[in-house]
Order: structure tokens, then C-alpha cells, then sequence
């Protein structure tokens, strides 16, 4: 009756053996807080908190450029662009309590430690999380998470060569020989006029806010605050913060290219005399006769 | 009136854990349509038997949805296309004749493929063991309604209880991390007066074992879509509260548990 020939029908495998180790040990415990940033839940918070940093800076960076639409106002009885009247007010801040730019530089440090810590925060779970994965052989099929939260490490990777040359286009003036330090608004549309660079700016910033939004959505969880009643507006809050920056920061190379942001026709090294000799009418500002180097180093838009 | 299906099969064989595996294509056929998902691999392995081939090795036990054993990945899903059904509880009505499936392993590092669908979950039973112990008073049994409890944190405790640890979670998971399932585990006693006096030590050993084999979660959600027993996420955010303050409280060096 029994038809069937033998086969082996118990496993033949004993037990495994790199199941049971762990892939990584736990090191040698550090002193608190140090030991928060030992553990990849701890890291997290700390990618949380300096993350939540970055989304403040971002918002009162692009607060602060709204400014390049005022153009021209009445400061100190000379006219100046109120960019630039803002930036000079960055660099007052504090004054005279601490001289003036170290507030400003104390700023900058803190948002560089946030940049530090985000980016090695980031970078030590994702060689966690590669190590730790195995990838499918077969398709594998996404239900929750979406392009936002897959593309994190790859939108922060753009994002940081956006800071980077950010910083080395109009706060350092690396990038063009008309930079002139200070004269913000000039800088500003001599840089976004040009088309790449414009281009450039835009694709940045659109990463940027898919960024943020899966990181306001992640913030919560991350640091533990969980309440339905947060959790019910989680994805509106991203959704709203990251629309606001969006909305914002892309407008400027837009507003510019389109040409419906003033700007001085003149070259900025001229003095006001000379300008208004070559007949170009605004003045990039503060008073150019003064020869303190006080405003040579300018950023703050 | 039941129905019967006929589909195709690609499955993953693996002789074992050291030998490459490859996807093979089998033909299901006459298989009736209540028939579960494990079923059918019967179904298809008394044929493969009958031809002298060797069956296909696949996890299963209670087969009822609590042992937590059989899990894989059924067209790229965890435990298939159901929510809140492990693949005990997946029918075969639920596909259409016809049909390709693709079954494969759960896949993780800590994972490791024993045998054809087959893995190794143990590093989530080292997560438990690292849980400890509750206090219990010695003596005769508490009266059970001694210890008062509030309706919420029963409720919430029972949802955390519902884990069958078949590691769906990780299986799901973008980085393969097991924070439902440890979260699950520690919610289930954190949550319940029982709990507190090894509260935030078991938090800290949990968490910190869970690392030793797993990735970090990174707020997908996959997790909770796979679940068989539709753990909420916000176990995880409990336990991403409680493991700070396990640290910023050291209760564990002052003698201090809660
Ligand atoms: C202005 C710049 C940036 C802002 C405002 C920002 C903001 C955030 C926020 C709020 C989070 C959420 C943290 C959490 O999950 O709890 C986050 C997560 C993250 N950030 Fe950034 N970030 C910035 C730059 C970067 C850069 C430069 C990188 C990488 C090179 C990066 C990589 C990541 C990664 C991988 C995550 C994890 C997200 C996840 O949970 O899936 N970020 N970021
Ligand atoms: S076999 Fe027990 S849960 Fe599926």
C-alpha cells in the first residue's frame, strides 16, 4: 500500500550556533550622560533633540529671509537693504554685553555641535541597521512606511552637501568673486540668479522638507512622547512645518529668478559715492566709509 | 460550496544554514479553498514526498494563531496579505486560482535560515531571559484581587500580552530591529503594579540585549502591519521613555528599583 519511497523527513541541522551570539557586544559602560549615547535608543534621543534644533534653525533662517522682500528701508538715516540691516542686527546680538559677533558665533557652535552630533548619531545606526538586516530575495512589500521615511539617510546626505556649500556660497563668498562680506542682499541674488545654482537650491530644499517631515513624525516616538492626542496630530504638525519651510525657502530662488526681488545693479565693492555717481540707486547699506572691518565678516540671512 | 485552487509556488529551499538557497517553482494543485496557508504547504509536501523529493521544511505548531511558530514571507508580507492573522490563520480562500506566490524566509542577521523556511529566533528568547524575574511574595497565594489595577493598565497590559514573539516585527522591519516585540514584552509587566519593583532594571537589560542583535527602529510602522496581533507602536514610545529614565535615574546604583 505504501507507495512512497524513503526520504529523510527530520531536519538535518543541528542547532545554530550565530543565532545564539550576540552579533555585537555591549562595551564597557561610560558614565551618565555619556552612557545615553552608548545605546542606540539613547542615540536616537539624541538624534531627536538635535534634529528639533536644526527644524528650529531652519524656520527662523527662513523667517529671516523674508526680509530680502522688503528691499530698500530708512536705517540710520542712510537707506539699506533691510537684509541687510538684519544681518547686522545678528551680529549685534548681545551687544554690548558680549562684544560684538561672539553671540552669534556661540549660535554657530551650538548649531555645529547639533550638525555633529545629528550626522554621527546617523551615521553609527545606519551601520547598525545594515549590519542587523538581510535584505529579500523576493520583492518585499512596503504597507506604512513611505519615500519620506525610506529616503532619510539618502535626503540627509544631499542635505549636508547643501549646508556645506551653503556656507562656502554666501557666508564664507568662496564661490564668486563679487561677494562682497555684509552687503547680504547682493550676495543673495548674485548667487540665486544663476540658474543651477538656483536649481540646485530648490532640489535641496524640497529633500530638506521630506527630511523634516519624517523627522517631526519620528520626533515624537523617538523621545518617547506618546499621547493619543499627539499622536492623532502627528502627521499633520510634519506635514504643516515641513509645507511652511517648503513654501518659504523655495520662493526665494523662484521670487529671484523671476526677478521680483530689489537688488543693487552695481557692483557691491563701489562706495555709496561711486554708486550713486554710476547712477545705480541703492546703496548696499551701512555706511561705506567707515573703515573698520567690524562687517567684514557678515552671514545671518 | 468550498472550491479548489490550482497556483504556483516559488519557494525558497536551503539545505541549511551555510548553503546557498535558491527560489524553486512548484504547482499547487486541487487545493481546496478553506484549506489554510499551512495546509496547502501539507498538500504540496505529501506530493513532493510521494515523488521521493525531499518536503519542504516550514515553521508551524499550534497552527490556532498563539504558538507564535510559523511565520514567512508571503509576497513580500509578513505572514501574508491578512492583517492581524499569522499564516496559521491565513486561508486559502483568500487567494484566486491561478495565482503565483512567493514564499521565502523571514530575513534578519539575527535571523539566520536553519533549514528551507526555517529560521533561528532564539536572540528574541535571549531578550526575555535578560527580563528576569518579578517579585513575588513568598507564602501562601495573594487573594488575585489583592493587588488593585486599573481597568487602562490591565487593558493595555493584556494588548502588550498578546505577543506571540514569531518575530514578524523584525521580519518587516526596514532595519530589522525588534523594538515591537521588546516593547511587547516590557510594556506586558512595566504597565502592571507586579512590574514596578524590577521596572526599569528589566527595561535597561531588555533593551540593551535587544541591541546586541538587532538594527534600530527608524519610525516606519511595517512592524505594526505585519503584526499578527496588531501591537500598537506605542509600546515603543513607552519604551523609549522608560529606558531614559532607567538611565537618568540610576536607580540600579542606588538600590532604588522604582
Ligand atoms: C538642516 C538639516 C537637518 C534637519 C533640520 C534635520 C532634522 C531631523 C529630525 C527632526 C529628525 C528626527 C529625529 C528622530 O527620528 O527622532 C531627523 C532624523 C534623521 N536625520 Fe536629520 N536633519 C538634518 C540634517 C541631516 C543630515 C545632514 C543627515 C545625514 C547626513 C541627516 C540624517 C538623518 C537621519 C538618517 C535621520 C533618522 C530618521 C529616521 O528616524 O528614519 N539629517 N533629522
Ligand atoms: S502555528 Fe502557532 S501561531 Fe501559527
Amino acid at each position: 500500500m505504501n507507495k512512497r519511497k524513503a526520504v529523510n523527513l527530520t531536519s538535518t541541522v543541528s542547532p545554530q550556533k550565530s543565532g545564539h551570539k550576540p552579533l555585537r557586544e555591549t562595551k564597557k559602560e561610560l558614565p551618565f550622560p555619556l552612557n545615553l549615547y552608548q545605546s542606540a535608543v539613547g542615540k536616537k534621543w539624541v538624534m531627536a533633540i538635535t534634529g528639533l534644533m536644526l527644524v528650529g534653525f531652519v524656520i527662523g533662517h527662513m523667517v529671516g529671509n523674508l526680509k530680502m522682500y522688503l528691499g530698500v528701508l530708512e536705517h540710520d538715516g542712510s537707506a539699506a537693504y533691510d537684509m541687510d540691516i538684519y544681518a547686522e542686527f545678528l551680529r549685534n546680538l548681545l551687544v554690548p554685553i558680549l562684544p560684538e559677533g561672539v553671540f552669534l558665533w556661540i549660535l554657530r557652535g551650538g548649531l555645529l555641535t547639533a550638525v555633529i552630533l545629528h550626522i554621527h548619531s546617523f551615521y553609527s545606526l545606519t551601520r547598525l541597521n545594515i549590519a542587523s538586516g538581510r535584505s529579500y530575495e523576493s520583492k518585499q512589500d512596503w504597507l506604512a512606511s513611505n519615500f519620506a521615511s525610506r529616503s532619510m539617510r539618502y535626503s540627509g546626505i544631499i542635505v549636508l552637501a547643501y549646508i556645506i556649500f551653503h556656507i562656502l556660497d554666501l557666508t564664507v563668498g568662496a564661490t564668486s568673486d563679487e561677494f562682497v562680506h555684509g552687503a547680504v542682499q547682493s550676495n543673495v541674488v548674485n548667487s540665486l540668479s544663476n540658474p543651477v545654482i538656483a536649481g540646485f537650491y530648490i532640489v535641496a530644499n524640497i529633500l530638506l522638507c521630506v527630511h523634516i517631515f519624517h523627522g517631526i513624525f519620528s520626533v515624537f516616538q523617538s523621545l518617547g512622547v506618546n499621547n493619543p492626542n499627539i499622536n492623532r496630530m502627528k502627521r499633520g504638525i510634519a506635514t504643516a512645518v515641513s509645507g511652511l519651510i517648503l513654501v518659504g525657502n523655495v520662493s526665494f530662488p523662484v521670487a529671484i529668478l523671476a526677478g521680483a526681488v530689489e537688488y543693487n545693479e552695481c557692483d557691491p565693492k563701489l562706495s555709496v559715492a561711486e554708486q550713486v555717481e554710476e547712477n545705480c540707486v541703492n546703496s548696499s547699506g551701512h555706511d561705506s566709509d567707515s573703515d573698520d572691518d567690524s562687517h567684514s565678516e557678515s552671514e545671518g540671512y | 460550496m468550498s472550491q479548489t485552487l490550482n497556483l504556483t509556488l516559488k519557494v525558497w529551499r536551503q539545505e541549511g544554514p551555510d548553503a546557498d538557497g535558491s527560489f524553486e517553482t512548484y504547482k499547487a494543485k486541487n487545493i481546496p479553498d478553506d484549506a489554510s496557508f499551512l495546509e496547502m504547504l501539507d498538500v504540496v509536501n505529501e506530493d513532493l514526498i510521494d515523488n521521493g523529493r525531499t518536503p519542504i521544511e516550514f515553521p508551524h505548531d499550534c497552527r490556532e494563531g498563539i504558538c507564535g511558530t510559523c511565520g514567512v514571507m508571503i509576497n513580500g508580507r509578513a505572514h501574508g496579505q491578512e492583517k492581524g492573522t499569522a499564516t496559521c490563520q491565513l486561508h486559502m480562500r483568500k487567494f484566486s486560482d491561478g495565482d503565483t506566490i512567493v514564499i521565502e524566509p523571514w530575513r534578519a542577521a539575527a535571523f539566520p535560515v536553519v533549514k528551507d523556511l526555517v529560521v533561528d529566533r532564539s536572540p528574541l528568547d535571549k531578550i526575555i531571559e535578560a527580563g528576569g524575574y518579578v517579585t513575588a511574595p513568598t507564602g501562601t497565594a495573594a487573594d488575585a484581587n489583592d493587588t488593585r489595577i486599573p481597568k487602562e493598565a490591565a487593558d493595555s497590559s493584556m494588548d502588550a500580552a498578546a505577543c506571540i514573539g514569531c518575530g514578524a516585527c523584525v521580519a518587516a522591519c526596514p532595519n530589522s530591529a525588534a523594538q515591537l516585540f521588546t516593547s511587547a514584552k516590557l510594556w506586558h509587566l512595566n504597565s502592571l503594579p507586579q512590574g514596578q519593583p524590577e521596572r526599569y532594571k528589566r527595561t535597561e537589560a531588555m533593551v540593551e540585549t535587544m541591541e546586541q542583535f538587532f538594527g534600530a527602529c527608524t519610525n516606519h510602522g511595517e512592524c505594526y502591519e505585519a503584526c499578527p496581533k496588531e501591537i500598537t507602536l506605542d509600546f515603543i514610545g513607552y519604551m523609549n521613555r522608560d529606558y531614559i529614565k532607567s538611565k537618568v535615574k540610576n536607580r540600579k546604583l542606588a538600590g532604588q528599583q522604582s
